[in-house]
């Protein structure tokens, strides 16, 4: 195995707090947020099919947290964590979720099909693998128009077996792109544990295939996401060409809301939430570095709890579209 | 008028929207170092350099999925596709991607692009390089689809496309390539959703597209010194649809026959038939008639590729069995 293994950093020291409150505020939003979808879903209020992110919320935190506006990425069916994180705005995310005219797609992708371009967010995909290629071309378009944007794409385990990773990879390689593949293996393919379906232990190696970097992680710690996806995106930006970030996580959740998850026992699961939470361990991490205290952290939740709760309210009580809504937007 | 070629005037076409608009640019396989291998890219290169007239890997999921990205942000590509029998590797790119993004995102951004697709039969290519797949993207909401029998449409349908905001996929017969026709000096637009009255007539409307349009025409010549009056229609563009010009043809001629190379079970003279059956069944007099190909994949053995053609005495028959 040939891709390099990081270790979790301690030395805190360099971050400046208003980021560390900004990878606590992110990663909770996600998790609350995803918590009120699944409750919503569970009580029949949210129609569709729903993937939710928590377990691997640091993962779309670190990344995010080196990218502007201007960056684009490309993300997937559990695609709530990116949009939130990438900056959308969450009361037009939950009204989209719930099918109301005033998401952030109009009710027209809902969970699945989740975008928010005025951020940067192209768009969730319901074909796995769907995104690399798209990202490709967010990358080959700035760099034709002489920017210093990056793409990055979000996969799982996988789609890294889809032939669209191959042909992206490989593409952006040779023609030296801005982009970033960021792979989240969360252990899952749908319903089958990914060691039954692809061929290798760490699909970092596999950017050795493209001449590219291949980088492996702790995708459950954020500070360790941030900076090695830190180096990635800044190469890419400086011209050097793309790179795979392999953030080693695990779906604490069923494929979807509802999955009977008889591949797997609570046991396993259980294991996972008590001792590899992300957000547990960034707690532990700045209390025992006295960073932040109890009080400032709950402070902190409770104002992210509070943005979610809003959200939900706004949610509920948009209108849904108008019948003749079905025809607006087949064409441009 | 100047008379070029089809080819030449898909060439004028990319070199004067990439002179007008510098988001246009254009990537395949095969079209920078060798020009196209129809040659319908020759000397692109060397106005534009090869950024803007990128070769690529030979990667059709690649290429249609980068369109994509490009053209979400900020881009104006033309993809070519090399053969159209190949669009079936890029498939979802095309129609679960390309096709639904507008759509899907409640509006929020646009897919302005093209997908170049040489499609038909051409020297016994055989099965997987000479098919004619244009009914499969009718079916598809979001798509355009135009396909034009001659240079001066070709010229004209190619540069609506690239300056349509919508993604289009615009078919070019590879036996047109080399054919000639008048195409006017200046500015050539044709109209996307439009049918044109290629040959008025009173006794049949015969509608028809591509390459199929010229037999179409032989056909109409044929039956002419035989006394009937056949009103040609190209079709132009197969989605939209233009229903007013079929139907107020039909209503005229009260008798319509749609001729076209693909495979007749499924294509678009079955959905032209079903238009005319819901909404102008009391214009007719006699009843529909289709001429395709017959339900197989494309044969190479020269007795079978012909047995397989549409040529103009098989419409002229199909036309003769109305009267």
């Amino acid at each position: 195995m040939s891709a390099k293994k990081v270790k979790e950093k301690k030395g805190l020291d360099k971050y400046p707090r208003t980021l560390l409150g900004q990878f606590y505020r992110t990663m909770l939003t996600i998790r609350s947020f995803e918590k009120k979808v699944e409750e919503k879903f569970l009580a029949g209020e949210i129609p569709g099919f729903v993937h939710l992110y928590i377990g691997e919320e640091a993962i779309a935190t670190g990344v995010m947290a080196n990218l502007t506006r201007e960056d684009h990425i490309q993300s997937t069916h559990r695609g709530h964590g990116h949009t939130i994180a990438k900056g959308a705005d969450l009361k037009r995310m939950m009204a989209e979720i719930f099918g109301k005219r005033e998401g952030c797609c109009k009710g027209k992708g809902g969970s699945m099909h989740i975008a928010d371009f005025s951020v940067g967010m192209l768009g969730a995909n319901g074909v796995v693998g769907g995104g690399f290629n798209l990202a490709t071309g967010a990358a080959l378009a700035s760099k034709m128009q002489g920017k210093d944007t990056v793409a990055v794409v979000f996969f799982g385990d996988g789609a890294s077996n889809r032939g669209t990773f191959h042909e992206a990879a490989n593409m952006a390689a040779v023609w030296k792109l801005p982009v970033v593949f960021v792979c989240e293996n969360n252990q899952y393919a749908s319903t089958t544990p990914y060691r039954t379906t692809t061929s290798v232990e760490d699909i970092a190696v596999r950017a050795a295939g493209y001449g590219m970097p291949g980088v492996i992680v702790d995708g459950n710690d954020v500070f360790a996401v941030y900076e090695e996806s830190q180096k990635l995106i800044e190469r890419a930006r400086r011209g050097e060409g793309p790179s795979l970030l392999e953030c080693k996580t695990y779906r604490v959740k069923g494929h979807f809301v509802g999955d009977p998850e008889r591949y797997r026992t609570k046991d396993e699961v259980q294991k996972v939430c008590e001792s590899n939470d992300p957000i547990d361990r960034f707690e532990c991490t700045v209390l025992d570095g006295k960073l932040f205290s109890r009080e400032e952290l709950d402070a902190i939740k409770a104002s992210a709890g509070k943005e979610v709760e809003e959200a939900l309210e706004f949610a509920r009580n948009a209108e849904e579209p108008e019948v003749s809504e079905l025809f607006a937007d087949v064409y441009a | 008028m100047r008379e070029i070629t089809f080819s030449q005037a898909t060439l004028e076409a990319m070199d004067e929207e990439m002179t007008r608009d510098e988001r246009v640019f254009v990537m395949g396989e095969d079209i920078a170092r060798q020009g196209g291998i129809f040659g319908q890219f020759k000397g692109l290169p060397d106005k534009f350099g090869t950024e803007r007239v990128k070769d690529t890997p030979i990667s059709e999921t690649a290429i249609v999925g980068a369109a994509i990205g490009a053209a979400l942000t900020g881009m104006r590509p033309v993809a070519d596709m090399h053969f159209a029998d190949f669009m079936g590797v890029c498939m979802d790119e095309i129609f679960n991607q390309m096709a639904k993004i507008h759509y899907m995102f409640g509006g929020q951004r646009s897919v302005p692009m093209v997908l170049r697709a040489p499609d038909g039969l051409i020297n016994q290519a055989a099965a997987q390089h000479s098919q004619s797949i244009e009914a499969w993207f009718m079916h598809i909401p979001g798509l355009k689809v135009v396909i034009p029998s001659n240079p001066a449409d070709a010229k004209g349908l190619l540069k609506s496309a690239i300056r349509d905001d919508n993604p289009v996929i615009y078919f070019e017969h590879k036996a047109l390539f080399s054919t000639r026709g008048p195409v006017p000096d200046g500015e050539v637009l044709t109209p996307i959703g439009k049918a044109k009255v290629a040959r008025e007539g009173s006794d049949v409307t015969l509608i028809s597209y591509s390459h199929c349009m010229g037999l179409s025409l032989k056909a109409a010549d044929i039956l002419a010194g035989e006394g009937v009056s056949v009103e040609c229609i190209d079709l132009r563009t197969i989605s939209p649809i233009d229903k007013e010009t079929v139907l107020a043809s039909v209503a005229k001629t009260t008798r319509l026959v749609i001729a076209h190379e693909a495979v007749k079970q499924g294509g678009v003279g079955a959905e032209i038939s079903a238009i005319v059956a819901e909404e102008g069944i009391d214009f007719l007099d006699a009843p529909i008639v289709r001429v395709g190909a017959p339900f197989t994949p494309v044969p190479f053995a020269r007795p079978l590729e012909q047995a397989y053609r549409v040529t103009p005495e098989k419409i002229a028959e199909a036309i003769r069995g109305l009267f």
